[in-house]
């Protein structure tokens, strides 16, 4: 990829995906914010495709962009009372927020601005996909089959707690 | 020429928004999905790093990997429970929740 086509894509997908979080947290309409969330994801999953990370964009299209939304969705949907255009209102804290959010965007970039990274490899891995099988199945085979557990567990809890429980005494 | 500090700059801005999300919605499913976003940012840096510092070792990708495995467990499990509240109290409205305040 040429450099011009990558920064613009670059920009493009910065731009889609700051822009449609903005929105998320902006949008008085939850039901706004819960789709605009589905086009931050997406163009996240383009940022990651830029840094030649082919399999995590695809994870992250088919678990965030489509499970992770659809949840979210249904959360919206189950749980709504009143008008749906006020749905999304801020608190009180509105302004210290901002101040605190502003505070910790500048220590970040001022760190940025002073660190040396040493030395930035020009291209990334060729096959980005057999290096994770590999590296998921030898260095990280542990954390691999514990998240296993914690998925099935967080699955099996999630029913628990949502489903309805019976006063049957 | 888009550098490591570019993605890094977009990771920070939208771990910003959404921090700033998390501390002002009043609704709690709008506070989850802000924390979504919080966790999208630190795997976009995770993935940067992985990219420009050691791209023969992937480890970040790995990493990456993992915050998804538990973003969709806690996501799960946090709209489990925004729901069994939501059938006790009828409502999703953060300041509601105070039973343990005496």
């Amino acid at each position: 990829m040429s450099d011009a086509v990558f920064t613009v894509a670059f920009y493009v997908f910065s731009a889609v995906t700051v822009l449609a979080a903005l929105g998320v947290v902006l949008k008085k309409n939850l039901v706004h914010s819960a789709l605009l969330l589905i086009l931050a994801f997406v163009g996240v999953a383009g940022i990651y495709v830029l840094l030649q990370a082919d399999f995590i964009a695809a994870v992250q299209i088919l678990v965030y962009a489509g499970a992770v939304a659809i949840l979210v969705a249904f959360g919206v949907m189950l749980t709504k009372r009143g008008d749906i255009r006020e749905s999304n209102l801020a608190n009180r804290q509105k302004w210290p927020a901002l101040f605190v959010v502003a505070g910790v965007f500048a220590v970040i970039y001022a760190l940025l601005g002073q660190t040396n990274w040493g030395p930035l490899a020009a291209a990334g891995p060729e096959d980005s996909v057999g290096i994770l099988a590999t590296l998921m199945l030898t260095d990280f085979v542990v954390p691999f089959e514990t998240a296993a557990i914690l998925l099935t567990v967080a699955m099996l809890g999630a029913i628990v707690i949502a489903k309805e429980v019976k006063n049957s005494k | 020429m888009i550098g490591l500090g570019h993605f890094l700059v977009l990771g920070a801005l939208l771990f910003c928004i959404g921090l700033y999300g998390a501390l002002t919605k009043r609704n709690a499913v709008a506070v989850l999905m802000s924390i979504e976003l919080m966790l999208n940012a630190v795997n976009i840096n995770l993935v940067a790093f992985s990219r420009y510092l050691t791209p023969d070792y992937i480890a970040g990708q790995v990493f990456a990997v993992f915050t998804i495995i538990v973003a969709a467990a806690e996501v799960a499990v946090g709209l489990a429970i925004v729901i069994a509240i939501y059938r006790d109290r009828l409502s999703v409205e953060l300041d509601d929740f105070d039973w343990l305040k005496w």
